[in-house]
């Protein structure tokens, strides 16, 4: 897994300063209004993901054919579905849904991956040998393809698209904790920490463990879009969430099948609010790499 | 004396680096002269400026580097002011250099024997039929053994030495009236150092090519080179033929460097370091004489008013106000 | 270079013996009872012992491996509930359709990501070099479905200047005589231009929303291999030896460069067979992504695994041909081992 001091570009911290991160978080973000611009944006869609079913203008599940199919107006700022139902409000309700998937999934895996990844850097051997075996035949398969066949078997539901989800981003959780912990596990300060007694265990989650974040955090704010993706496509084609619940791969599906005849705005919105939500975090993660550590900056 | 123009000639060259930490005055008002057939020494500590001042002469700076006085004519041509296109035409064949580290110099994944071949087809009019044989007779005269072999070879599977060696294939292989050996023996081994030094001393002498050897090592020069000028932090403080610089040293830095130099004759405690450390470069407000603080013979002048250069005999020249 | 092939070959048995297990299990080892799952949702309490007969699922766990792994090698996927068909031969004649699919959009991919991330590798900084980091950022924000749904609006009911986005051929083609499958490459065998233009014109939406999304991270790794390798001591070696501009960017740096890029490909072909599934939905692309959605849409059950086993194999073969482009290309690897 490369040279040991090449594997890593992080210096060990004991306890992150976390007035110098703010300070340097503050001016990465007045000298890159970008970044400010996306913390911001993760913010309003976090207000709206929590407070979502309060805000929505009307009930996302209630039909009324007799506005089905209407643009969008000073009534339906977002127009309105086959349905009846109002698209600005399914599109809030979602972002619900979509980001509980998202953390759920992406912060299993995190703790999952990690802990996995901690015991095969820090021990070798066989939990190595097994760990990197699993997660070698994750990646052996298409991500996506894996995720459409775990929810196939174990049916449709969201606790099921969460699972899915959270296991294809296994593997890189996996590499990323066992290559740092590898080139840490015979420093100085592990040495001294094992000779005053600590048992592995308290080391590990202790010394060890608390080095190995800053990588992970930028990741994990890319894979939060990256579930989100996952998780808008498997409802895209059928699997995961059912109608009628609102989802924003649900409405581009249902939405498909009217853009041709030229009603835009029912795949449209929940299909731009699903992009937007994803650059927003593609942007935190650049963002959190530029504050946790210049060095990375591609 | 030479009575002939010099074959380099670089005047009052001044250069500087825009960095996101501010510029960096790397060279100041360096003048350098090398004769034909002259074997030249530069040598001084790491970060004196040698190897920028080397690849300013051959133009291969990185784009933050900016010229800000001072010329440079080589064979007649003005380099400065010339274009890539003639440029191109020089490197390689008028002017060759080659590099420390001689394993990374070299394209990792091409054979060295067609790297050779790039270098002969870019400004040789051999024929394809015929590089090969050439590019296998290149290798010979560096004294590679098996040449045929080794043309096929990758620079992983050749020693440092070896890889020197073609790295002097590459840079002679047409011919060039001028040779810049930037640190070519540091990262060898003793007895490699000898052979290599060996190789281009008398590969040099053969044809008649200047050489400019860039080195830390003052008793390396000492031993292969006709001239030596000695910089430090950007600056020319003295200049003079061998013998002469080693008899009389008269800038205060030489003369610390001389001391600091072990060779058989003087016993290790006895050798002494210098004093501080260089300036950083970066500063407004550097003084005139940049190895003003670490100077125990500074006077007043030293720091503000511009250096003199004052000229001995046989060509021996210093930049200083208090000169030994 | 053949004992480097056959290193590589023998690498990914492990992989191929992973993926065998994986598709058993989730097929076998499934939650509730797999014989109703392969029966079908409106299956007969008779028809589920009946299928459960058939297909042994009353035996132990192990000896279902085996008949798996013997079914596996004589190519038996199972028959599809709503057709009756082999999945076999559903899967083996719908596979060059999606191939061509997936190929086209690699090709697009690079042929824009590349040439972009090398010129804003040569210029810093410049405009270029910004649009370049845009597009990168951008690109892996876009859901490949709904980007389809965009161009396909645009391109055809807005502009018209794209042919209707159902399928691989406009009806009033024939599909040309079978050499490979590919109908680009099928139509040139025949010298029937004509199809290929259609073909061709049918194929450039789906290519291009396939393409976008990999285009981010191959952009970005050209880009920044090119920086490390173009600052690299070798480069300045070649360029103090006079040769050219451009033999030190291709010949020199490019293919240096190359390296890492090559080993980008292989998230490039997880994503691309992903998304190949979304972008046959959009455009009613007759592969085997639209047959699993199909069977997904029945819950019949045997079409998926057959779908998730062959996408699974292409892409190990896939990877393979990663790994020998990469060893033909960098010599020291055969040394490492």
């Amino acid at each position: 897994m490369g040279t040991p001091a090449a594997a890593s570009a992080y210096p060990a911290v004991s306890a992150p300063g976390w007035r110098d991160t703010w300070k340097h978080a503050r001016y990465v973000a007045t000298d890159n209004p970008v970044t400010l611009g996306a913390f911001l944006l993760f913010g309003f869609f976090l207000v709206l993901a929590i407070f979502g079913p309060w805000i929505a203008p009307y009930d996302p599940l209630m039909s009324n054919t007799e506005v089905a199919l209407k643009p969008p107006s000073a009534a339906n700022w977002f127009g309105t579905d086959s349905l009846g139902r109002d698209i600005l409000s399914r599109i809030i309700v979602a972002a619900q849904l979509d980001f509980g998937i998202a953390i759920s999934a992406v912060f299993a895996s995190f703790f999952i991956g990690s802990t996995l990844g901690c015991l095969a850097g820090y021990y070798g051997g066989w939990a190595d040998r097994i760990i990197g075996r699993i997660a070698d035949t994750i990646m052996a398969f298409p991500l996506f393809v894996l995720a459409m066949g775990i929810v196939a078997a174990l049916g449709n539901s969201v606790a099921n698209i969460i699972l899915a989800t959270a296991i294809i981003n296994l593997p890189f959780y996996i590499r990323v904790s066992r290559a740092e912990i590898n080139v840490r596990r015979n420093a100085g300060y592990v040495e001294a920490a094992r000779l005053a007694g600590n048992s592995d265990a308290r080391i590990l989650a202790l010394h060890l463990f608390p080095n190995v974040l800053p990588p992970m955090m930028v990741q994990i704010s890319l894979n939060m879009g990256w579930a989100i993706l996952n998780a808008a496509g498997l409802s895209f084609i059928g699997l995961g969430v059912r109608p009628p619940q609102a989802e924003w791969g649900i409405m581009v599906a249902e939405g498909a099948t009217y853009i041709i005849s030229g009603e835009w705005w029912i795949a449209f919105f929940p299909g731009a609010t699903l992009m937007l939500v994803v650059f927003t975090f593609n942007l935190l993660g650049d963002g959190l790499r530029d504050i946790l550590d210049p060095r990375m900056r591609t | 004396m030479t009575l002939e123009a010099p074959l380099l000639s670089v005047r009052d060259y001044s250069l500087e680096f825009r960095t996101r930490s501010g510029t960096v005055h790397a060279l100041e008002n360096v003048s350098l002269e090398v004769a034909k057939g002259e074997t030249v020494g530069i040598v001084g500590e790491s970060g004196s400026g040698k190897s920028v001042l080397s690849f300013g002469i051959l133009r291969i700076l990185d784009a933050a580097a900016e010229v800000k006085a001072g010329t440079i004519v080589f064979a007649g041509m003005d380099m400065l002011a010339a274009k890539e296109g003639a440029l191109q035409e020089v490197r390689g064949r008028e002017i060759s250099m080659i590099f420390q580290n001689p394993r990374t110099a070299l394209n990792p994944i091409r054979k060295i024997g067609r790297q050779i071949e790039d270098v002969l087809r870019t400004h040789t009019s051999t024929l394809q039929s015929e590089l090969k044989k050439k590019a296998i007779e290149c290798l010979a005269q560096v004294r590679i053994t098996d040449p045929e072999r080794r043309y096929s070879a990758y620079p992983f599977e050749l020693s440092g030495g070896q890889c020197q060696r073609v790295m002097i294939a590459l840079a002679l292989a047409c011919n060039p009236a001028l040779l810049i050996a930037d640190e070519p023996t540091t990262g060898l081994d003793v007895t490699t150092q000898a052979a290599i030094m060996e190789l281009v001393s008398d590969l040099a002498r053969e044809r008649n090519m200047a050489t400019i050897l860039i080195t830390h090592d003052l008793a390396l020069a000492s031993e292969y080179c006709d001239r030596i000028v000695v910089m430090h932090a950007g600056h020319v403080v003295e200049s003079a033929p061998t013998g002469r610089l080693f008899a009389q040293p008269r800038h205060p830095y030489t003369a610390r460097l001389i001391a600091a130099t072990p060779s058989p004759e003087v016993e290790i405690d006895s050798l002494s370091s210098i004093p501080g450390n260089l300036p950083d470069l970066r500063r407004n407000d550097l003084p005139s004489c940049r190895f003003h603080a670490r100077c125990d013979r500074a006077v007043g002048q030293c720091a503000v008013e511009s250096l003199p250069e004052v000229t001995y005999e046989s060509g021996h020249k210093v930049r200083c106000f208090n000169p030994l | 270079m053949l004992k480097m092939i056959l290193r590589r070959l023998v690498g990914a048995v492990p992989n191929i013996i992973g993926v065998v297990i994986v598709t058993f299990l989730l097929t076998r080892a499934l939650p509730g009872d797999p014989a109703a799952y392969f029966a079908g949702p409106s299956a007969t309490t008779e028809a589920i012992e009946q299928i459960r007969a058939q297909l042994g699922l009353d035996k132990s766990l192990a000896h279902q491996f085996v008949v798996y792994i013997k079914e596996l090698a004589r190519g038996d996927l199972g028959n599809s509930l709503s057709t009756g068909q082999p999945v076999m031969t559903e899967i083996r004649t719908r596979l060059p359709a999606s191939l061509e699919l997936t190929l086209c959009g690699l090709v697009f991919a690079c042929v824009t990501a590349i040439p972009l991330g090398v010129l804003a590798a040569t210029r810093p900084g410049s405009w270029i070099d910004h649009l370049c980091r845009m597009l990168a950022t951008a690109g892996v924000s876009l859901p490949t479905f709904f980007t389809g749904l965009l161009l396909a609006y645009v391109c055809y009911f807005l502009l018209g200047i794209s042919p209707s986005p159902v399928g691989r051929l406009d009806v009033s083609y024939p599909a040309p005589a079978t050499v490979t499958g590919l109908y680009l490459l099928d139509s040139l065998i025949a010298r029937d231009l004509e199809t290929f233009q259609a073909a061709a014109a049918q194929l450039i939406l789906p290519a291009v929303t396939l393409g976008l999304f990999v285009m981010a991270p191959l952009m970005r790794m050209t880009r920044a291999s090119m920086l490390g390798v173009l600052s690299s001591d070798f480069i300045r070696t070649a360029r103090a030896s006079g040769l050219s501009g451009n033999k030190v960017l291709y010949t020199y740096a490019f293919r240096n460069a190359l390296l890492p890029i090559v080993t980008t490909l292989g998230m490039v072909f997880s994503f691309l067979l992903g998304s190949n599934v979304l972008v046959e939905k959009v455009f009613a692309w007759p592969g085997i992504g639209s047959y699993v959605i199909e069977a997904l849409v029945s819950s019949d059950y045997a079409p998926v695994q057959g779908f998730v086993l062959t996408m699974a194999m292409v892409y190990v073969a896939l990877n393979l041909l990663i790994d020998v482009m990469y060893g033909v290309i960098d010599p020291r690897v055969g040394i490492e081992g």
